[in-house]
């Protein structure tokens, strides 16, 4: 049966809190008949009426009030309606959960789940994606699962992980990205990047809704030109596994990183650090970044597919760094 | 409806007690305690005295502390800054002196030694390691001075940023009453100044949405940092601002030990008991600076004169030798008691190890990625 990214992301909370008697949702628009803004925990509050619960339009309130729980020895996965929002809980997650255990010895429990990236017409302000907003406080994992499998191991994981877990699900994704025998498939551990595609020519390290952009952009450039890219899924953005890049760059001796986010100090700009860092001489070429544009996510759909790398820019992208 | 003769007894003051203005608050006090007729307040009041006086020590305890840490701060022995609880003693000790460690959650921050002094007899030695970074100290000299918290007894380290902690005491509670903890209450600490931060106000209506058994104390100083209250807030009083919330708001003289006492008393009893989120607002002035760096010569002498004879320390000892609870040679023997209490924390703090560099853990995150 074929399943979609959001479909899983239901399924393993639903299993989350049958599993767990500590798990409990809250966020805003969560509960009752509504189910959300996306639908993620429909029908999840009448069958787990006193563990799915509305808050208030207060992010900041939901990620403290979810940190005091976890302190309280409980579960909390919060929903944030959109990432764009998430940046109202900044202070509460690098401040008080991401600092917690290093002040205090204890381990904040807490998964903030966020609907990340941009959809045609979503706008500045339901687009965005602020994985490196996150990343950049210590004691914080970043998730960014693009497959469905991924959005249901991972989510599973983030919450056996008793550190604060920031979880980017890409809402692009959430109804487009469908699997049949996403079960099946053995999950890797989290902090492991996946080889999402083998290839020699280069290496395009991506995550989150730019993968599958990323994969469509090496099948297409291997039809057009014979090129064969290797894709890097990062899988999550912190722990960053380096290893996995560098093992990879060492083949191909060029790199292309790609991103969703805004260009200025992203997870682009820390993988090409990284690899110059750690890996100048395995490079044949400099390292290519592709990321959106410097400029606020715009709402016409002509304009947003310009806005962001695609299939095609990213098949550009390659066939000039492979040119050089 | 004040508790005097013609208004009938003891009906009258429980409405008392719930009124909101402070001068309600001073007239039934004072009816309370020298009418005859009254026996089930003057009863109330003897209730009280174990209380008083576990809060009287606190509060000695505490001004012992902050004149100690003080000294060693102008003798640059304390890396940071020093901050004071100097006026705020009376309303810290008594919420805390009602909590109970191990089943209550406390939240104090920044002038509320004398609460930390009433919840545990280890506060001044975890408060002395704190300022000192003693290895040995439960943050390990990794955090300082006043931010402290040992999360899993239920006094969560607070944050710097004012109105976070808020919502975290929330979350606490809420963790316990899904947990089935029953009979038990958290107590949050702010100020003036963090009555006008966003996520104060969020925190406030959680609390008040989730009818969490929460009391918020409003230890209104007069300033934050150096900004008088008239350029914090507009409304008229801060306990409009609970009662905007939908709580009920109780105001007293937090530099009155017995008034503030009763106050603390009431709202946390009725918070454990199931009647939801309560709100005190107490007043006082800051007698020091926001810390010892500053020498907040921005609050002008007139209202420093008219807070000289409102030391809590000072009012608290005459009310208690009032009441015939405390004399002039029991005091004597205290002071003498907590400064000793008090200069032996600082001397095993002083000589603790610190932390060490090289061999401390410094990974920020308890869980790591498997390598292989």
């Amino acid at each position: 049966m074929s399943v979609t990214y959001i479909d899983a992301i239901h399924q393993a909370m639903e299993e989350l809190l049958e599993e767990d008697p500590l798990v409990f949702i809250y966020g805003e628009d969560i509960a009752g008949k509504f189910g959300g803004a996306f639908k993620a925990t429909k029908g999840l509050a009448d069958r787990f009426p006193d563990r799915v619960r509305n808050a208030p339009i207060s992010e900041d309130a939901i990620m403290g009030m979810a940190i005091g729980a976890a302190i309280g020895g409980l579960h909390p996965i919060v929903e944030m309606q959109f990432a764009d929002f998430g940046t109202l809980a900044l202070n509460q997650m690098g401040n008080n959960a991401g600092a917690h255990f290093f002040r205090t010895g204890l381990p904040v429990n807490v998964t903030m789940r966020m609907p990340c990236g941009g959809t045609p017409g979503g706008g500045p302000f339901h687009s965005q994606s602020v994985e490196a907003l996150f990343a950049h406080y210590p004691g914080v994992h970043v998730f960014t699962p693009a497959t469905v499998a991924d959005a249901y191991f991972m989510l599973k994981q983030a919450v056996q992980i008793p550190d604060p877990v920031v979880f980017m699900e890409n809402k692009f994704l959430y109804r487009w990205l469908k699997a049949d025998t996403w079960l099946e498939d053995e999950p890797l551990p989290v902090g492991r990047a996946r080889i999402a595609r083998e290839g020699e020519h280069a290496t395009v390290v991506a995550f989150s809704a730019m993968v599958p952009e990323a994969l469509k952009a090496a099948h297409d450039l291997a039809e057009q030109s014979g090129y064969e890219l290797e894709v890097v899924d990062l899988r999550s953005v912190k722990p960053l596994d380096t290893d996995t890049i560098l093992a990879s760059v060492a083949r191909t001796a060029r790199l292309l990183v790609v991103s969703e986010d805004f260009p200025w100090g992203g997870v682009a700009s820390e993988v090409v650090s990284r690899v110059v860092a750690q890996g100048m001489h395995l490079l044949d070429a400099p390292p290519l970044r592709l990321t959106s544009k410097e400029s606020p996510i715009p709402y016409h759909p002509d304009l947003w597919r310009t806005h962001r790398p695609s299939s095609s820019t990213i098949a550009e992208a390659a066939r000039y760094l492979i040119s050089l | 409806m004040l508790c005097n003769e013609a208004a009938g007894p003891c009906l009258s003051c429980d409405l008392c007690c719930l009124s909101f203005r402070p001068a309600q608050y001073v007239f039934y006090q004072t009816m309370c305690l020298i009418s005859t007729k009254c026996g089930r307040i003057m009863a109330r009041v003897s209730e009280l005295k174990d209380a008083a006086l576990r809060a009287y020590r606190a509060m000695c305890t505490a001004r012992a502390f902050d004149t100690k840490v003080s000294a060693l701060y102008k003798a640059g022995k304390i890396f940071g800054g020093v901050f004071l609880g100097r006026g705020h003693e009376a309303i810290a000790a008594c919420e805390a002196v009602f909590l109970r460690k191990g089943r209550d959650v406390y939240n104090p921050f920044i002038r509320e030694m004398a609460g930390r002094c009433a919840w545990s007899d280890d506060a001044v030695l975890e408060s002395a390691r704190s300022y000192f970074g003693s290895a040995l100290g439960c943050m390990g000299g990794k955090d300082g001075n006043v931010h402290w918290g040992i999360p899993a007894q239920g006094i969560p380290a607070p944050i710097s940023h004012l109105g976070a902690m808020v919502s975290v005491v929330a979350g606490m509670m809420f963790a316990k009453r899904m947990q089935g903890v029953r009979d038990c209450v958290g107590v949050v600490n702010i100020g003036d100044g963090a009555t006008s931060v966003g996520a104060a106000h969020e925190g406030f209506n959680l609390i008040a949405v989730e009818k969490l058994p929460v009391v918020i104390v409003v230890s209104n100083n007069q300033y934050a940092y150096s900004t008088p209250n008239s350029q914090e807030f507009a409304c008229a009083s801060l306990a409009d601002r609970g009662r905007g919330y939908g709580l009920p708001a109780y105001e007293c003289d937090g530099t009155d030990l017995l008034q503030t006492l009763d106050v603390m008393q009431r709202a946390i009893s009725a918070a454990r008991c199931g009647e939801g989120p309560q709100w005190i607002v107490a007043d006082t002035l800051r007698m020091c600076g926001h810390g010892e760096h500053d020498d907040a010569s921005y609050i002008p002498d007139e209202v420093r004169q008219k807070y000289a004879h409102k030391d809590p320390l000072e009012v608290a000892r005459r009310e208690l030798m009032e009441q015939g609870w405390l004399d002039e040679q029991e005091d004597a023997s205290l002071q003498a008691e907590v400064r000793d209490f008090v200069q032996k924390a600082f001397a095993q703090a002083q000589r603790e190890a610190t932390p060490n560099p090289q061999s401390m853990d410094w990974s920020a995150v308890s869980w790591k990625p498997v390598r292989t």
